[in-house]
C-alpha cells in the first residue's frame, strides 16, 4: 500500500519537477513586464538612448537616489577620479550649474562628518542611473517628498 | 652725315653673356628652391602624421589606445581628429615652432625617458599640464581647428552644453576649461574639485 502511494506519488511529481525545471532553465517561461522573455534581446527598450531631461525626474519613493537627468556615456568613475565631481561637487557645481551632492554622503559610516566626499560613496552609479527613452510601464502617483 | 650705315649685329659681348648665364642660374635656382622647399615641407607633413606619432612604442601603448576609447577617435559621423590636430598647430609659423620644440621630444625618446609604462605615468602630470598650459595660452587654438563657438547650433545641443557653452564665451573661458581629459586618460593627481572652469589650480602647478 505504502509502495503504491509512494509510486503513484513519484510518478505525478517527478514529471511535473523535471517540466518546470526545464521551463526556467531555458527562460521560456519567465516574461518580463513588457512582455518579452527576459533572455530575448529583441526588446528595442533595452536599445534606447539614455534621455536628457532638464528639471530632472520624478522621484518615485522616499529614500530614491535622484536619477540622473542627463546620459553619462563620456564620464567615466574610474581609480584616478571620479568624472561626476567634475560638476557636482561642492567647488565646482555653481559654475556648472549642477545640483550639489547631497549633504549625506558627507558622512564615513561612523557617522563623523568629512571635508570630502565620503569614500564608500565615490561609486556614484552604484545608486544613481540615467534612464533610458522608454515608456513608463507603471504610472508613478509617488508625488513629491 | 645722316646717312648712317647700318650698325653690324650687336656683337654678343661678356656683358651679355654674363647676363645671360646669370638669369639661367637664377631661374635654375629658383626651380632647385621650389623642389627644395616641396621636399622640406613633404617631409615635415610626413612627421605630422599619425602613423608617425604612434611609431613611437611609448606614444603607441599609451595616449594612443586611450585615444582609441573617445569621441576623436570613432563616432557617428566618422569625422576625427588625429594627433597632429589637436597638438601641432595648422599656421605655419607656429607649426614651424612646435617642431623645433619637438626636437626636445625625440631626445627624450632616444634618452628612454618615458619607454616603459611605470615611466610614463610617472610624466604623465607634468606632460599634461604642459599640454593644457598651451592650450590655455593659445585659446585652444587646436581645438578651434575644427570647433567654434558661433558656429554651434545650440538648438541640437543637451540644455547643459548649451547654457555651458555660452556661459563659457561670456565669461572668455576657453576649450580646455571643461573639456580636459576628453582624449587621453586624465592623470591620477588630476582633482575634477580643484579645476572649476576659470579657477583651475592646473595650468600653473609643477608638483
Amino acid at each position: 500500500m505504502k509502495r503504491s502511494i509512494t509510486a503513484l506519488l513519484l510518478a505525478l511529481l517527478v514529471p511535473a519537477a523535471a517540466a518546470l525545471t526545464a521551463g526556467i532553465a531555458t527562460g521560456q517561461q519567465v516574461e518580463s513586464l513588457r512582455g518579452h522573455a527576459v533572455t530575448d534581446a529583441s526588446d528595442n527598450a533595452l536599445n534606447k538612448q539614455t534621455m536628457a531631461v532638464p528639471g530632472g525626474f520624478a522621484v518615485g519613493w522616499e529614500e530614491q537616489p535622484p536619477m540622473i537627468p542627463h546620459p553619462i556615456d563620456k564620464y567615466s568613475i574610474d581609480l584616478r577620479q571620479n568624472g561626476c565631481l567634475k560638476c557636482h561637487s561642492p567647488s565646482t557645481n555653481e559654475a556648472n550649474n549642477a545640483p550639489v551632492v547631497a549633504e549625506s554622503h558627507f558622512y564615513d559610516r561612523d557617522g563623523q562628518k568629512l571635508d570630502h566626499l565620503a569614500p564608500r560613496r565615490y561609486f556614484c552609479t552604484q545608486c544613481h542611473a540615467p534612464q533610458a527613452g522608454a515608456m513608463p510601464l507603471v504610472e508613478n502617483v509617488f508625488g513629491d517628498r | 652725315m645722316s646717312e648712317q650705315t647700318p650698325s653690324p649685329a650687336p656683337k654678343k659681348t661678356s656683358k651679355h653673356r654674363g647676363r645671360k648665364a646669370t638669369l639661367l642660374v637664377l631661374l635654375i635656382g629658383v626651380a632647385i628652391g621650389i623642389l627644395f622647399w616641396g621636399g622640406f615641407n613633404t617631409a615635415m607633413e610626413a612627421t605630422n602624421q599619425e602613423a608617425f606619432c604612434i611609431s613611437c612604442h611609448e606614444m603607441e601603448v599609451n595616449v594612443y589606445e586611450e585615444y582609441t576609447d573617445t569621441i576623436h577617435y570613432t563616432n557617428r559621423t566618422g569625422v576625427r581628429a588625429t594627433c597632429p590636430d589637436c597638438h601641432v598647430p595648422k599656421d605655419w609659423v607656429h607649426k614651424f615652432v612646435r617642431k623645433i620644440q619637438a626636437t626636445n621630444e625625440l631626445y627624450h625618446h632616444f634618452k628612454g625617458a618615458v619607454d616603459t609604462p611605470a615611466k610614463f605615468e610617472a610624466e604623465r602630470f607634468r606632460l599634461a599640464q604642459n599640454v593644457w598650459r598651451t592650450m590655455k595660452e593659445t585659446d585652444s587654438r587646436e581645438c578651434r581647428n575644427c570647433h567654434e563657438f558661433d558656429s554651434m547650433d545650440y538648438t541640437k545641443q543637451e540644455s547643459r552644453s548649451a547654457e555651458g557653452h555660452q556661459d563659457a564665451e561670456e565669461a572668455g573661458l576657453t576649450c580646455i576649461d571643461c573639456h580636459k581629459g576628453i582624449a587621453h586618460s586624465l592623470p591620477m593627481q588630476y582633482d575634477p574639485e580643484k579645476d572649476a572652469p576659470g579657477k583651475s589650480i592646473f595650468y600653473t602647478q609643477q608638483d
